[in-house]
């Protein structure tokens, strides 16, 4: 039987999947074919959406991208009589595909499910390996051995830091106590970032899975999931997933006839980027304003309600149950040796194939971005790529031959992070990208240290003067010393990491910021207090065609009658340069 | 004034006494009462004996309570790093002056909709993007706004 998949994840919802599934049921509606139509999550090619994928009898797959629901008909009637349409094939194994090349350079361990299965059916979970590794962990492995495991497989924390796991899990064990937690941190808040998303909504099993090993090997009984409230749909499948492994007996008491328990609650974040540190997210779980907590103690001596606490996040615990089915070596064969294993990331911004990836650890940037991320998306040339959100810095080209791996990547000044690549252009402002990413990170401040609290605000402050035209050139230095202090005199990684995007724009593109501050000019036309449009009067006809497509009605002018743009109702969106086919408006 | 005073003691009732319950309870409340008005958190404080400050103090730390009351949709303009590179802010005007919201007004004066900034609603290879209630419209152009808008008016 021809098994059809329909994406149906949050990125393929806003691209209008649930329009094209409603078009294949009814086009199925009455006829005798044989077709399961199936629902799944993201396969990554969040490009494409709406992504439909035919899979046969013999298990051959062909994935169709830019679904449009009155074609969908015509799409299923060709595949049925053996001739399958060849346009708009994203990925296939028998027919030539655009992403072919570009999907076979990654490896998928985090992701190995995702878009594959449904991440509603336990069965499908469980039909691919799902709860074999819990099953092989509580019966036949010792906590002591399972912690070997995952020190031996080198994997580390993907939340960003990239503290060792396994070191992680031994202390939260040799802490004595008669009451540990285990929670997932998926309080995924750095803008540009959307891996943790994909994961919960995609194969929520998976982190029930890793969990539960996590809570035996340290004895923890209960366990909480933090997910950002801004995920409805991962909740949703979350609640769903507990449900559904507490009443098959993967949850709950007595695990699969073993003395092990183990119970596991969600808590909705409340919208707080700092309550992704760890303390402060602890903080939250208890009911608190999330600010962080001096450490020592760390978590693992006294984290929640003042028990032992082992703290990992979505992706990290997404590898446990691979890592445990298959092996410490199975996993350290893929990356580099001080970083082993794989990555996800989330490529957004100016690429074309923008969407999820997991590559291995050790991959060139360069590969990343014109492999498997399949280059720019606009014809204006790569300018940088911003690692790691608000918390990292922008990589230039010249050094996109840096590797995959947290050393590699620290030694650029950006960081790891948890995975969020965001790809800029010559047409990106670089003062602007730092004056963005200062703005979130001093809203986002819980304020607990001064220098975060009151520099951050000082930092956000000089670069809004810069990017309005009324910097100075001693202003650079004033960020500068602004920014070591920060880093000195903040408690947690919020305020320690803040200044990294002015750090590295300032060491890669000071010549951009001497522009704005010496010629008045922005040279990426970005920032708007530095610009302006303006008609040319010689050459406007009077078509009328810009004062119609204005958003905010600031063209005002007669038929055949040269127009005027209001600059105080501009919000310089530059529709108006675009449409006007005589070349009338002018932008300075 | 608390509008649905039933419903608020019996989210009372089922998180009094439970630990780390308050930002729950604050959430469930806020569900069906739209925002945090002084006397639902006065109220909150009489009944479970939780602080007033500390009701306060958790209601203005996370961005999702809200003080004031809020429209019958609410618009979340996502201004995340994709969508900011991608011109956000000129959505957020759009948005706004289809709205003809002014002077910082968040709400529009026939109550019907809310106007937020969040920080990424994960949907960042359709940037730039609204999220209006729980559905999500991506791949935005400031002259779309006004169609995208006119299903909810």
């Amino acid at each position: 039987m021809t098994t059809i998949k329909v994406g149906l994840a949050s990125c393929g919802l806003a691209a209008g999947a649930g329009e094209v599934l409603t078009a294949i049921e009814k086009h199925l509606a009455g006829k005798k074919h044989k077709i399961e139509v199936k629902h799944t999550a993201c396969i990554g090619m969040c490009f494409a959406e709406p992504l439909v994928e035919f899979v046969s009898e013999n298990n051959e797959s062909i994935i169709y991208g830019y679904v449009e629901p009155e074609k969908v008909g015509k799409l299923i009637e060709d595949y049925l009589t053996g001739n399958p349409q060849k346009e708009n094939v994203v990925i296939s194994d028998i027919l030539d595909a655009a992403e072919n090349k570009n999907y076979a350079k990654q490896e998928r361990i985090v992701l190995r499910n995702c878009g594959r299965i449904n991440p509603e059916s336990i069965d499908d979970y469980l039909a691919n390996n799902g709860y074999k590794s819990l099953e092989k962990a509580i019966k036949e492995m010792t906590r002591e051995k399972i912690i070997d495991e995952m020190k031996k497989s080198g994997l580390r924390g993907r939340g960003g830091a990239g503290f060792p796991t396994g070191l992680k899990w031994q202390f939260a064990y040799n802490s004595k106590s008669d009451k540990k937690y285990i929670v997932c941190n998926a309080d995924e808040g750095d803008p540009g970032a959307f891996m943790d998303r994909s994961v919960l909504e995609g194969d929520p099993h998976s982190i029930l899975e890793g969990m539960a090993i996590g809570a035996y090997a340290i004895g923890a009984d209960e366990g909480y999931i933090y997910c950002r409230a801004e995920y409805p749909m991962a909740i949703r499948h979350l609640e769903k997933a507990i449900a559904d492994a507490r009443e098959r007996g993967f949850l709950g008491s007595n695990i699969m006839g073993t003395d092990f328990n183990f119970i596991l609650h969600i808590k909705e974040g409340a919208g707080a980027f700092v309550c992704g540190e760890e303390t402060a997210l602890m903080a939250s779980i208890e009911g608190e304003r999330g600010m962080p907590r001096i450490r020592p103690p760390f978590p693992a001596q006294s984290g929640l309600w003042g028990k032992p606490t082992n703290i990992n996040n979505v992706e990290t615990f997404a590898n446990v149950a691979w890592i445990i089915l298959n092996g410490s070596a199975a996993y350290s064969k893929f990356g580099t040796k001080k970083s082993a294993g794989t990555k996800v990331f989330a490529l957004a911004g100016k690429i074309k194939n923008s969407g999820l990836i997991e590559v291995p650890m050790g991959m060139p940037l360069k590969d990343v971005i014109y492999g498997v991320g399949g280059g720019m998306k606009t014809d204006k040339p790569f300018k940088g790529v911003q690692l790691g959100g608000p918390s990292g810095g922008c990589v230039p080209a010249h050094l996109l031959d840096t590797i995959v791996d947290y050393d590699s990547i620290t030694s650029t000044g950006a960081i790891m992070g948890s995975g969020g690549m965001v790809v800029m252009d010559t047409g990106t402002c670089m003062v602007d990208v730092a004056r963005f990413f200062l703005n979130f990170t001093q809203n986002e401040s819980c304020g607990k240290c001064t220098f975060c609290r009151v520099g951050t605000k000082r930092m956000l402050e000089i670069l809004t003067r810069i990017t309005e035209g009324k910097g100075k050139m001693e202003d650079l230095d004033t960020l500068q010393d602004l920014a070591t202090n920060i880093i000195k005199g903040s408690l947690c990684g919020l305020g320690q990491t803040a200044p990294n995007p002015v750090l590295t724009t300032l060491k890669y593109f000071k010549d951009e910021y001497i522009a704005h501050i010496v010629d008045k000019k922005c040279p990426a036309g970005v920032c708007v207090n530095l610009m302006k449009y303006e008609v040319i009067e010689d050459k406007c006809v009077g078509c009328t065609a810009c004062a119609r497509k204005c958003p905010v009605k600031a063209i005002s002018g007669s038929v055949k009658n040269p127009h005027f743009i209001d600059q105080d109702k501009c919000i310089k969106c530059g529709i108006c340069f675009d449409v006007c086919k005589f070349n009338a408006i002018q932008k300075s | 004034m608390i509008k649905n005073k039933k419903e608020v003691d019996q989210v009372i009732s089922k998180f009094i006494g439970k630990k780390g319950s308050l930002i729950p309870l604050l959430q469930e409340v806020q569900n069906f009462e739209k925002y945090l008005s002084k006397d639902t958190m006065r109220y909150i404080s009489e009944k479970t004996g939780v602080h007033l400050a500390q009701i306060y103090g958790v209601a203005t730390f996370y961005t999702m309570f809200r003080l004031k009351p809020q429209g019958k949709h609410v618009i979340r303009v996502c201004k995340g790093t994709a969508c900011h590179v991608s011109d956000a802010n000129t959505i957020l005007k759009a948005v706004n002056s289809e709205l003809k919201l002014e002077n910082g007004n968040d709400t529009t004066k026939d109550g019907l909709f809310t106007v937020m900034e969040v920080a990424c609603l994960g949907c960042c290879s359709l940037a730039p993007v609204i999220m209006v209630d729980d559905n999500t419209h991506g791949k935005l152009t400031p002259e779309i706004i006004g169609e995208v808008l006119k299903k909810y008016k």
